[in-house]
């Protein structure tokens, strides 16, 4: 956007410009502006933050029944759920697995499409399209790509001679199945963050790398990578925040199974209070993942400071 | 118009004059390069499209080509549009298209209306615990909105507002984010714009409305595109919220049909094509519009 104009009317702090007259009172105050925002936010997510705290001290269920005060109870014995271990390892390596090939993929197309090939359009469809589709969209395409007789994966595999893969029946493979899912499906966001870095990457660096002879690679090597190191951190901690709250293309593609192999710990929540009834014990562990989010985020801000100053 | 066309080539020529000098500084003059990037560019667009091609292919087939072995390339009943006009019969996937919009366009209008003067008062006017505010709006962000499903749930029993609009829309008018990248740009206009309205004896209203508002016409389009995609796609609360499939948006709809239907790859296809194709016309239309938007938002109004 264009900055306006600077006026030539001399400086006059507004306190002292500003008539005190009754009838500006009302248009004047600063409640006016705040009203809508607080009680919305009041309402839907101080209050629920709230009420979920006290929920968490309770056995509260999903049918109104209970709500006695339990003390820690429900924390004690989420630490010693096997469950909720395994679904917190299931949740970081679902965030390992993915937050990876994010970052790399996303560089990569955002890197070649900045390149000027013809064709800009379609790379840049090609690219971000998955990123606006309805998760169920991507649900239902994976799982018949997935499906172990008539997926489209299986029938390549056969092709070559290969036995074919249970993509979302094997509990070893199922998470791998879904992280690819993932992957197609989020690139894009990625990839849009990237190209915009890039478009602010100032010419004379090529220029100068041109002059010294650089070739692709090295232009690539010392001159574009280095340039996107703040974006990155941008990028790596919104992508792990974002991975760590998995729930929709899990719940779509396989529930949770096979087994518990592919349970994230917002899905064990979800169970919990929606399938188990106990929403006392589910929200106990709501805050705990609250308290792993909040810290995760905490670290990573603490290194992009470090690394700025 | 022949004007217009002669702008349009001029406009495509300079295009492809800026691609070539991008071209020659990124990759330098090498052929190696270009044919190595071209080939990378290739492969990952193969791959990226085929999923969604692979789907619309399957959904013109008959349900007995979808599942027949081995699933030939070319169907032995050949494509048809019978899924489609089966769906389109049943009915229920126009309704839920006409509430992804309704839900999409509500929730997009009342999340500016919430944040923007919000962000105005953060950004311009002396009130007291105005840094603590803007502060509780960055934590905010980090606070994941899957959390609070359980205790949002309860409210909404309570108020005996499940099943309902008011229910679906209300929750998804938090976004602090939205807040926080329009205090950033707002900080940017310059604070003599305010003296001078002043001057002239204008309210904080007036100010909001006639100055700042117009000024930040680019960051409030980001911002409603951001939201509008963001609502449209929403799954986990709509999808806890609804029972009642006449309340339903298209991606809490869907799988839902289907199940009582049975397995049926083809239909199941046909619909997810449907649900995903507004999203795509659109996108065809504004793209550069959508992309910029999802950039600036993405990257927190940078």
């Amino acid at each position: 956007m264009s900055a306006p104009a600077r006026t030539r009317i001399p400086q006059r702090t507004p306190e002292a410009a500003r008539p005190r007259r009754a009838r500006r009172a009302i248009a004047d105050a600063s409640w006016t502006f705040l009203l809508p925002f607080v009680l919305v936010y009041g309402a839907f997510l101080g209050w629920p933050l709230l009420s979920g705290l006290w929920i968490s001290f309770t056995d509260l269920a999903l049918n109104g029944a209970g709500g006695d005060f339990v003390g820690t109870d429900n924390y004690a014995e989420a630490l010693g759920d096997p469950l909720v271990w395994q679904t917190v390892g299931n949740t970081a390596f679902f965030t390992l697995i993915t937050t990876v090939p994010l970052i790399v993929i996303a560089l990569a197309m955002a890197v070649l499409v900045h390149a000027g090939l013809p064709g800009q359009w379609l790379w840049r469809l090609a690219f971000f399209m998955p990123f606006l589709l309805p998760v169920t969209t991507v649900a239902l395409v994976w799982d018949y790509l997935y499906n172990d007789d008539f997926g489209l994966f299986n029938q390549v595999l056969g092709v070559f001679g290969g036995d074919g893969l249970g993509w979302l029946t094997d509990e070893n493979v199922a998470m791998w199945s879904v992280a690819a899912a993932t992957v197609w499906w989020t690139v894009g966001f990625n990839f849009l963050l990237y190209l915009a870095a890039l478009q602010s990457v100032p010419d004379h660096l090529y220029e100068a790398a041109a002059l010294d002879g650089a070739g692709a690679w090295a232009r690539l090597r010392y001159v574009t990578l280095p340039q996107l190191r703040t974006v990155t951190v941008v990028v790596i901690l919104l992508q792990v925040l974002a991975s760590l709250k998995v729930f929709d293309q899990i719940y779509l593609l396989t529930m949770g199974g096979p087994g518990d192999s592919t349970r994230s710990l917002l899905l064990y929540i979800y169970d919990l209070g929606f399938t188990g009834y106990r929403i006392g014990y589910s929200s106990a562990v709501s805050y705990l993942f609250l308290a792993i989010v909040l810290v995760i985020a905490a670290v990573q801000v603490w290194i992009a400071m470090r690394r700025k100053a | 118009m022949t004007v217009q066309i002669t702008s349009r080539a001029a406009r495509r020529r300079e295009a492809a004059r800026d691609r070539a000098r991008q071209r020659a500084l990124i990759l330098g003059g090498g052929r190696t390069a270009t044919v190595a990037a071209c080939a990378a560019l290739v492969l990952l667009t193969v791959l990226w499209l085929a999923p969604m091609v692979w789907g619309l292919l399957t959904s013109l087939r008959t349900e007995q080509d979808a599942v027949s072995l081995p699933v030939a390339l070319l169907p032995e009943n050949g494509f048809t549009l019978e899924q489609y006009r089966s769906l389109f019969a049943a009915g229920n996937i126009q309704l839920w298209m006409v509430n992804s919009l309704l839900v999409a366009v509500l929730v997009t209008l009342f999340t500016l209306v919430v944040s923007a003067p919000a962000a105005f008062a953060m950004s311009r006017l002396p009130f007291r615990g105005r840094a603590l505010l803007a502060a509780l709006t960055v934590g905010a962000i980090m606070v994941p909105p899957q959390l609070l499903i359980v205790p949002l749930f309860q409210q909404m029993v309570a108020l005996n507002l499940v099943d309902t609009y008011a229910a679906v829309i209300l929750p998804q008018l938090v976004m602090p984010v939205i807040v926080f990248i329009l205090k950033r740009f707002f900080d940017t206009v310059p604070r003599e714009l305010d003296d001078a309205a002043r001057m002239d004896g204008a309210s904080n209203w007036r100010l909001f409305t006639s100055v700042i508002l117009p000024l930040s016409r680019p960051i409030l389009a980001a911002a409603a595109i951001f939201v509008f995609i963001t609502a449209w796609n929403n799954y986990l609360w709509p999808f806890i919220i609804t029972t009642d499939p006449a309340l339903m948006t298209l991606p809490v709809g869907i799988p839902n049909i289907l199940n009582a239907h049975g397995t049926f790859y083809a239909a199941q296809l046909a619909s997810s094509m449907v649900a995903a194709a507004p999203m795509i016309i659109v996108f065809l239309f504004f793209q550069r519009h959508i992309i910029r938007s999802v950039a600036t938002t993405g990257l927190g109004g940078r």
